[in-house]
């Protein structure tokens, strides 16, 4: 197997390391990263290839450098080299090259820019190889090699100084009284005590800040005790993307220290696949034990109420299809509650022809939609979902992760289509009945 | 001593010897790496985590029907080569004789025919899958030197072991001295070959695959989702 090849001729490097430092700095993470599970996955690989068949960005473009188990050639230098059973005989013999700067560099296109971590090939995977897990822990190294595109970089320092990508904590309550003004319902900041801490994805707290209102609205309808706050207020944890664990734990942190800190009985997380992965799955091996606080997504969220007739909602009535964000439903298992919102709003669900565990991917996961190098495999990627979404010939749009959306938009932008894709949690808001 | 009695002497404890070592020393390698325990609590109503990882072991036996288009060709040439290699090592009756002088057992041995064909499918879909992996260009681009040496040991005791069948099981048995030592001998040692390769390459994914998938079978059944 070859380095990874690359059409792309400029990688981005952050820091003032050597490139000695950067290849050891990466080396060391990949070895600490190797547990028994991460170890079975690359002893077990028979390289049969039918994890491209499973990858949007291989289907999409056909082009074999984007086969998901190539993507972790590096790693797999990496593990047999240092941490294999023989990897004392495979040193001794040269078996396995060692990663150069050139080798780490390069493969910034394969393991940023052409995987969304939406382990759609984990399925497809006879031995249950789980890549995406393993491309995330190949983000560590790179990480802590300085290597990782430059437009992730930037929102990686702007979250370590903000402890958001989108505002420092400081604006945030004028942000929440401008979206309280704009859309007229009361979004509470700051109290000193509540049972429900709520939390934001950043592009919530720009251009979507309906979002904020909507979720208020629905809190304000159930009588709940809630608040945002400034102590930890951003849940899309930029962190858990780029492969930077210190600001994931940094950001993890403030999410749960907050809510311990109002007495919080739960955190909720808005509608965004990685949060939900960073934080109901992860958070407790950031915060070294069983949280205190319970982390729900805010689809689950809108599931509850409406099964506990704590909020009713008017029948729409048409027909919709559904986007299932892989985060919350391949990697999350969030699978069957989307669905039930659906029914409860009176939208005949018609499946795309992937969808549900096996749905594909927006195409902007894992930091992709920031990548602007990766605009042009977006767009592939965005053809096929726009295909599926016409064929099933569904009146509406919907999803429940606002980067999904955001991504969509994008395509459709790029494509001329002119159809609306929806918020599931937008939906709800806007037929509450009384 | 001659070929056949060193085939059938050291070569065959030096295999045998490096096979099970092997192994065990890298199945032991593996599973004493760090484990790094789920703090976060399981979906509600999700069973066991042995229970998620047997699933799994089972589902991973067959493709999801999103891919079973895509993946039809790749996995029905698996299943035939498995089940035709299993049938032509335990099944025909010379090796369950061998068997049985190594270790005691035995067992009912298949019709002759059955061997033959099972052999033949066998070759068959080892030769497509070389050529599917020198051809396509995903193959060409995962491929190790793993992949091709792997290949080679697997053929080779089915070709050398084509070569010594002339004539049906039960006279071959009823003799009492082999008429054909040198072949005989060259098909022992292309198996003892395969043996020793088995800890290094990918042949031990017939070990490795009911952990591997149980692996992500008990993250998957954590987090409730159903594959």
């Amino acid at each position: 197997m070859s380095a990874p090849d690359s059409a792309t001729p400029v990688f981005d490097k952050q820091g003032e390391q050597s490139d000695e430092a950067r290849v050891d700095a990466a080396m060391r993470s990949f070895v600490s990263e190797f547990g028994v599970t991460t170890a079975l996955h690359m002893e077990s690989c028979v390289r049969c290839g039918l994890c491209a068949q499973a990858c949007h960005f291989y289907v999409s473009t056909g082009d074999a450098k984007y086969t998901p188990i190539h993507k972790l050639e590096l790693l797999r230098r990496a593990y047999f080299r240092e941490a294999s059973p023989f990897a004392p005989l495979v040193r001794a013999l040269g078996l396995v090259k060692k990663p150069s700067i050139v080798d780490l560099e390069r493969w910034q296109e394969l393991i940023y820019d052409s995987c969304t971590m939406c382990g759609r090939c984990t399925l497809i995977c006879p031995m249950g190889i789980d890549i995406a897990e393993l491309v995330k822990e190949a983000r560590h190294g790179m990480f802590k090699a300085g290597l990782l595109p430059e437009r992730l970089a930037l929102m990686d320092r702007t979250a370590r100084q903000w402890g958001s990508t989108a505002t420092p904590g400081e604006d945030l309550p004028d942000i929440l009284a401008e979206a309280a003004s704009k859309y007229g319902v009361e979004i509470h900041c700051d109290l000193a005590a509540a049972d429900i801490l709520v939390t934001a994805a950043a592009a919530e707290l720009g251009e979507h800040t309906k979002a904020l209102a909507d979720a208020a609205k629905i809190l304000n309808r159930i009588g709940a005790k809630w608040t945002m706050h400034q102590g930890g207020f951003d849940a899309s944890n930029v962190g858990f993307n780029n492969g930077d664990m210190e600001l994931q734990e940094r950001l993890t942190r403030a999410l749960v220290d907050t809510a311990v800190k109002i007495g919080a009985k739960t955190v909720l997380l808005p509608e965004c696949g990685h949060a939900y992965g960073a934080a109901r799955w992860e958070a407790a091996k950031w915060y070294g034990q069983a949280l205190p606080v319970r982390i729900i997504h805010m689809t689950e969220f809108l599931d509850e109420v409406i099964a506990t007739k704590q909020i009713s909602v008017r029948k729409i009535g048409e027909t919709a299809t559904f986007h299932d964000p892989c985060q919350m439903v391949r990697r999350g298992g969030l699978e069957a509650a989307a669905r039930r919102v659906l029914a409860a709003l009176g939208l005949r669900l018609i499946e795309l022809k992937d969808h549900g565990v096996a749905g594909y991917c927006c195409g902007g996961g894992g930091g992709v939609v920031s990548n602007q190098r990766a605009v042009p495999l977006r767009h592939k990627v965005f053809e096929m979902k726009q295909q599926q979404v016409e064929a099933t010939g569904a009146k509406r749009l919907v999803t429940s992760c606002g980067q999904c959306r955001i991504t969509l938009e994008m395509g459709a932008k790029h494509a001329h289509w002119d159809k609306p894709i929806e918020s599931l949690l937008g939906l709800v808001a806007d037929n509450l009945t009384v | 001593m001659d070929l056949l009695s060193f085939a059938r002497g050291p070569a065959l404890t030096v295999a045998l010897v490096v096979f099970v070592l092997g192994t065990l020393w890298r199945l032991a390698g593996v599973m004493r790496r760090p484990r790094m325990p789920d703090l976060s609590p399981a979906r509600e109503g999700a069973p066991a985590n042995l229970v998620g990882a047997l699933r799994a072991v089972v589902h991973g036996m067959w493709p999801r029907k999103e891919f079973v288009q895509a993946s039809l060709v790749t996995t029905v040439n698996g299943y035939v080569f498995h089940i035709g290699l299993a049938l032509v090592f335990f099944g025909y009756a010379p090796h369950i004789a061998f068997i049985r002088r190594l270790t005691g057992l035995s067992w009912p041995a298949l019709p002759d025919m059955v061997m033959y064909l099972a052999a033949g499918a066998t070759i068959i879909t080892l030769l497509a899958a070389l050529v599917s992996r020198l051809t396509n260009p995903v193959l060409r681009t995962i491929s190790t030197a793993d992949d091709l040496i792997t290949w080679t040991l697997t053929f080779l005791p089915m070709i050398t072991g084509m070569a010594v069948v002339f004539e049906p099981s039960a006279t071959i048995l009823a003799r009492d001295q082999v008429i054909y030592p040198v072949p005989l001998a060259v098909h022992l040692l292309t198996l003892e070959l395969l043996l020793i390769w088995f800890p290094f390459g990918k042949l031990m994914h017939a070990f490795l695959f009911a952990f591997s998938r149980g692996a992500t079978g008990m993250r998957f059944n954590h987090r409730g989702i159903r594959l």
